[in-house]
């Protein structure tokens, strides 16, 4: 299938390549990028992808606010990000070419599909001339092809209608994508075959739009060469699946409660980008998960303590503005100490902010952000795959110590995508559950050596009790406004919540023990911290990293670490929320805040360029 | 579920009541214990939920298992309790402000989904926890705290909203009558999904008196019509007066002409011109049954799904979900 047509053009190696697919939200840009992604995996690069979608539905077509991107970075060493800037923009409309542009590397490829761009078109995009005439494009390798005309062509003995062979285009263009990069079209033919097992002139016609593509790179007026970006040859040994942060998270929250030995009980809300956690886990039902689509956000949190209560793990996953509804039953939770998990995948903000775009500031309000003194562990989640990780630890905390958990992640881990390495089941560590049954000597609000009170099921003859928001008894649990006792109370859950350091790692420091900077970074930077300091390491600079995931209570050890180096770098996503707290925890040290709050990650190359300030200030 | 009789004093927690000497409470908490004592269910197997005010305080003072949670939100922890455990028999105790006002829309869904947990509105209107400010269901002009020169709110007529919700089971009791609270709290507890038991409740120190022109006992006969299914719908001191259901409006008429009272028709439509009698000083307030059909019952839904998933699919293997997809191998 894979004729080798262009076979005798120059072939030439590149270590990594970032591509930008643009579109209209109709033109199946996401579909076309996770083809790419899925099918350069299997070639064994690694890679990291992004996806840029508006957070409208249908955006009138042709318009800029419709505008769909899929940003993928593959090579044959370590991917870190989806990378800074794009080497090839394929924009399939004049609205996608004027979005995306200023974002190409100087000298990059554009590839335009020409057929789009009439009066009309260029008016929907708010363009007074066309950029491909105006010279815009100079400074550039533009690919100009008319892909509506190609398409056509390719199907014109399809059986399809004139409009649905215009919907083979993204097909078409992958296929020509495949061509210049050296991918194989099985993948992609097969992915076509079981997609529309009932349609068999879509996979026809698909199928043969992707081949035709694949063949038209051989017209070497287009092209002066094809690439190739060899398999990846440090990634270690195992079996790997690309997996983006939603669905990572959701599986480790399946693998946390197997875990524990408890089924899932998912209160939820519909809200963007956190939705799709919901969405998986009712799919789960065989395996004895229960989902409830709640009114909103409070009922959604509240039967989860509910189903808590009754011994299931009770969890919900929302976004800022949710999380900000939730806040008074976070408290109740930490009142009457039941195991629940909160997963707050952030957007930027205040209020509804840019539901698409991605921001680190809901920390504070996740660590402080409720009435009165009530603690509760946060953790973060730093690479897609890592979400699957850190969704077993909150189980795992939150079944312990008897405490509600916040995960936070946010937009960009949870639609980014990276290969996860699998892990082998038989080594993850089981926490099982015991709930008390002993009537002999229970006490609601006696501890364990973690500070933890026993978890009884109503129904369990012999151990009535009653729970609620007002001030415990020690011990007893019952209702008790007595000075002494509130201040008991209130040492005691604290206690319990930084117990918790107990029970995690001291981060690793990578790069060299002491020096001139240390660069701290904290939930989805890692990718863009670790290529920036890397690459400085390699240069010789005297600069190490680390990464957190337990952020409240944060890990023992970092005074020692923080004090091998003059300077602390905190890059993140808000105005600089960790930096105040590490300034807070840690007060002998000199914390760096740099702070970007433009809804779009860390580029390798800024983030080098502040480092490199510091190093030489 | 069934074993031997409880009595009341099984059901008796060891926590001192505190709510005011002479508060309507007393007697609804009495009647509870009754009834609840006599529906043969173990008590472990009682779980009491609550929000904020003086009627959330109810699960301390019952010898089984009670969740007291914040204001307006116990219908969602209901859900989530009988949802995770349909064994469980699941009662809340609410008031008027909040079960429908801060906690109206928790309200509405727990009845639209008809979720099986038996729900006792204590209506006092008015706000008595935080110290007497008008609620939901005080009526119009009403003098309170926060209203100086009477209240302008329209009031909620708290039957009327169950039934715009789609309640399967909608009662009306008086925290005067023993015999009623018994037998109301017993019908509810016998209905298969949501249950919602309005309680004409006084409360002694902020609104003293509220329903006296209704249900003291020199009026009530004349002042309530208690509604029966199958029993004609009289009422009076001699109940020779009686009720007749014409299209769009109840007709007083002679006992003999009263209409057969039929709570489980499918339409609300009379339940709904019974419930709002309380508008007109001339009509009966109705108490007793307004409402009973039969609906599918949420949670068993939610369980059956689960069940047939794993029936049909066999229990989920963990590996299965993380090994599924694409793979590939890195040697």
């Amino acid at each position: 299938m894979t004729r080798e047509i262009g076979t005798e053009l120059p072939l030439q190696q590149q270590e990594s390549v970032v591509i930008r697919f643009a579109g209209d939200s109709g033109d199946g840009m996401q579909i076309t990028g996770n083809q790419f992604t899925g099918t350069s995996a299997g070639v064994g690069n690694d890679l990291a992808t992004l996806p840029d979608f508006p957070a409208e539905i249908r955006a009138p077509a042709g318009t800029r606010p419709g505008v769909s991107g899929f940003q993928i970075h593959f090579g044959s060493s370590e991917v870190h990000t989806p990378g800074d800037a794009p080497d090839v923009l394929v924009a399939m409309n004049p609205a996608a070419l004027a979005v995306n542009l200023s974002d190409l590397k100087p000298g990059g490829i554009v590839v335009v599909n020409t057929g789009n761009f009439k009066e009309t078109d260029l008016k929907k995009a708010k363009l007074e001339r066309s950029p491909l005439g105006d010279g815009s494009l100079e400074g550039f390798r533009v690919i100009s092809i008319d892909i509506n005309e190609r398409v056509k062509k390719a199907l014109e003995d399809s059986p399809l209608s004139a409009k649905d062979v215009q919907r083979c285009k993204n097909f078409w263009t992958l296929g020509m994508m495949y061509w210049l990069y050296s991918r194989p079209l099985e993948p992609t033919m097969n992915w076509l075959a079981t997609k529309f097992a009932k349609r068999p002139e879509l996979v026809e016609a698909n199928q043969k739009a992707l081949q035709s593509g694949f063949n038209a790179g051989d017209i070497h007026e287009m092209f002066q060469g094809r690439y190739e970006v060899p398999a990846c040859d440090v990634m270690p040994p195992g079996t790997y699946r690309n997996i983006m942060g939603n669905p990572a998270l959701g599986l480790g929250l399946m693998a946390g409660s197997e875990l524990a030995g408890l089924d899932i009980f998912l209160g939820a809300y519909p809200i963007t980008p956190a939705s799709d956690i919901l969405h998986q886990l009712s799919g789960y039902k065989h395996y004895g998960v229960v989902t409830m689509q709640a009114e909103d956000e409070i009922a959604a949190i509240c039967a989860a303590i509910g189903a808590s209560y009754t011994g299931y793990l009770g969890m919900t996953a929302t976004s800022g503005p949710g999380l900000a509804l939730k806040t008074e039953a976070m408290g109740l939770a930490v009142a009457v100490e039941l195991p629940l998990v909160i997963i707050d995948v952030q957007r930027a903000g205040p209020s509804t902010g840019m539901p698409t775009k991605v921001e680190q500031a809901d920390l504070l309000q996740c660590v402080f952000g409720r009435n009165s003194e009530a603690p509760m562990p946060v953790l973060a989640a730093s690479t897609p795959s890592d979400c699957f990780d850190i969704g077993i630890e909150a189980c795992r905390i939150a079944v312990q110590y008897m405490t509600p958990v916040v995960v936070l992640t946010d937009n960009y881990l949870a639609n980014g995508s990276e290969p996860w390495r699998l892990p082998k089941l038989e080594d993850l560590e089981p926490f099982e559950v015991e709930f008390r049954t002993d009537p002999e000597g229970y006490q609601p609000y006696s501890r364990d050596e973690k500070g933890a009170r026993p978890w009884v099921k109503p129904g369990t003859p012999g151990l009535e009790h009653r729970i609620g928001g007002l001030e415990k008894e020690h011990l007893t649990g019952n209702i008790c406004y007595d000075a002494d006792n509130h201040e008991l109370m209130t040492n005691l859950r604290h206690n319990k919540v930084m117990a918790v350091r107990d029970s995690i790692p001291t981060p690793e420091v990578f790069g060299p023990e002491s020096g001139d900077l240390l660069v701290v970074g904290w939930g989805s930077t890692l990718g863009a911290i670790t290529g920036a300091v890397d690459r400085l390491q390699k240069k010789d600079a005297s600069v190490g990293r680390m990464h957190l995931r337990h952020l409240w209570p944060l890990p023992a050890g970092l005074d020692e670490i923080f004090s091998r180096y003059k300077a602390i770098l905190v890059p993140e996503y808000n105005m600089g929320q960790m930096a105040r707290i590490l300034r807070s925890e840690y007060q002998s040290h000199s914390f760096h805040s740099y702070p970007k709050v433009q809804g779009k990650p860390f580029t390798t190359t800024e983030l080098m360029h502040k480092i490199t300030g510091i190093l030489e200030s | 579920m069934i074993q031997s009789k409880l009595t009341k004093k099984d059901l008796k927690s060891d926590q001192e009541v505190r709510w005011c000497p002479g508060c309507g409470d007393y007697a609804i908490l009495n009647a509870a214990y009754a009834a609840l004592a006599e529906l043969g269910i173990k008590k472990e197997n009682f779980v009491w939920v609550s929000g904020i005010g003086c009627s959330s305080r109810f699960p301390y003072y019952v010898d089984s298992y009670g969740f007291h949670t914040i204001h307006g939100r116990a219908p969602a922890f209901a859900t989530g309790i009988r949802t995770a455990n349909p064994e469980l028999s699941v009662w809340l105790a609410t008031g008027d402000g909040d079960g429908l006002s801060i906690g109206g829309n928790h309200m509405i869904h727990v009845l639209r989904r008809n979720v099986d947990v038996k729900i006792l509105l204590f209506n006092n209107e008015i706000y008595g926890l935080t110290k007497g400010q008008y609620s939901p269901t005080s009526p119009i002009g009403h003098r309170s705290k926060s209203t100086p020169f009477g209240s302008v709110d329209r009031p909620f007529n708290p039957l009327s909203v169950a039934l715009g919700a789609g309640a399967t089971f909608v009662a009306r009791t008086p925290d005067n009558d023993v015999k009623h609270m018994n037998q109301t709290i017993r019908q509810a507890a016998a209905h298969k999904g949501c249950a919602f038991v309005e309680v004409y409740q006084n409360c002694v120190i902020f609104n003293d008196g509220a329903f006296d022109e209704i249900y003291d006992k020199k009026v009530r006969k004349e002042r309530t019509i208690n509604l029966q299914a199958g029993q004609p719908m009289v009422y009076g001191t001699e109940m020779d007066k009686g009720l007749r259901l014409r299209e769009f409006h109840v007709e007083r008429v002679s006992a003999e002409d009263a209409d057969v009272w039929d709570p489980h028709l499918e339409s609300p439509a009379k339940a709904f011109l019974l419930a709002q009698l309380d508008q007109d000083p001339d009509m009966p307030n109705a108490i007793g049954l307004l409402r009973q059909v039969e609906a599918p019952v949420f949670e068993h839904d939610v369980r059956r799904q689960v069940d047939e998933a794993t029936e049909k699919k066999g229990r989920g293997k963990l590996a299965d979900l993380i090994y599924s997809s694409d793979t590939w191998e890195v040697d």
